[in-house]
């Protein structure tokens, strides 16, 4: 059996690559992966919790995950439809480019 | 720690670190879907079926698809200089991440109140799942409902191209094809070029 711990460092790792490829990268829809791999990091904490808890079978943990999971969804969705407008209007994906609130 | 989680993990983190690090953005994605599809792994390793299936439809299925479709629509938008190394946003978005890395497992490996025994596996069935969602999460789950259409019809709207926006563009786009091709043909290579840079 892996203790729980494991789970928290894997997820704490997963999360600073997302974190990395957030701030680093200039590309908008490499950056939304980035949010995307961080969100999945803190759901796998949540799964990991519930499953080491004293009264799992309360099933909070995979309740809170499921509609991460759904809001994260949506949020992809938003994000990606932004980012294509945003190309549409300066040709370009580069976040460095798109720095004017007025177009 | 078993040989299943050592494999999940390092093939995981290998494909988040390729997924960021990687210029080709097809490439990316790709690796994308294979943290995706390890997560979903992780998931059913902790006895949470349902939400590694989930995580299957909603990430491997669909957010895959969608970031692959974002990636096509904004083709030839990587045509940036190569300032990978050695640029200081590069090296201080590292540093952040590194110590935010360093604090959380640090906290994690000195602390004493995380559970060290593992309980009996819980019966997470799809059929209590479903008795939650409509008992004591029913309000959640219709503000998810509701976020998600408002989502949907929003994404569209966004994405929508506008009809005033369609024929100022277009016209704008035939009358510069047509002053270039009518006032330097020697310039017609020019957009392939430009791709090249990108491959």
């Amino acid at each position: 059996m892996t203790p729980l711990h494991h789970y928290l460092i894997f997820s704490a790792l997963l999360f600073s690559i997302g974190l990395a490829g957030a701030l680093t990268r200039r590309n908008a829809i490499l950056v939304l992966i980035g949010v995307e791999m961080m969100l999945n990091a803190a759901n796998l904490n949540f799964i990991a919790f519930w499953r080491y808890s004293a009264h799992p079978e309360a099933l909070t943990g995979v309740m809170f995950v499921i509609f991460s999971i759904g809001i994260a969804a949506a949020e992809a969705a938003v994000g990606l439809a932004l980012i294509i407008a945003i190309y549409r209007h300066y040709k370009t994906t580069s976040l460095e480019k798109v720095d004017s609130l007025k177009g | 720690m078993n040989v299943a989680f050592i494999l999940i993990a390092g093939l995981t983190l290998g494909s988040a670190i390729a997924a960021m690090s990687l210029r080709n953005l097809v490439h990316c994605a790709l690796c994308t879907v294979i943290t995706f599809a390890g997560l979903a792994a992780m998931y059913l390793q902790l006895n949470a079926q349902f939400v590694g299936f989930a995580q299957i439809l909603v990430y491997v299925g669909a957010v895959a698809i969608l970031i692959l479709f974002a990636v096509l629509l904004t083709r030839n938008s990587e045509n940036q200089p190569n300032t990978l190394l050695a640029s200081p946003s590069w090296i201080i978005g590292i540093l952040v991440a590194i110590s935010v890395s360093g604090t959380i497992i640090y906290a994690v490996v000195k602390s004493t109140r995380l559970a060290q025994t593992l309980p009996p596996a819980p019966e997470a069935t799809v059929q209590k799942i479903g008795e939650q969602l409509m008992t004591n999460y029913v309000l959640p789950l219709e503000i998810v409902a509701l976020l998600l259409t408002a989502a949907m019809i929003g994404a569209v709207i966004i994405a929508m191209r506008d009809k005033n926006e369609k024929e100022d563009s277009g016209s704008k786009m035939i009358t510069g094809n047509a002053r270039e091709r009518v006032s330097q043909p020697s310039t017609i290579h020019h957009p392939s070029s430009s791709q090249k840079t990108t491959r």
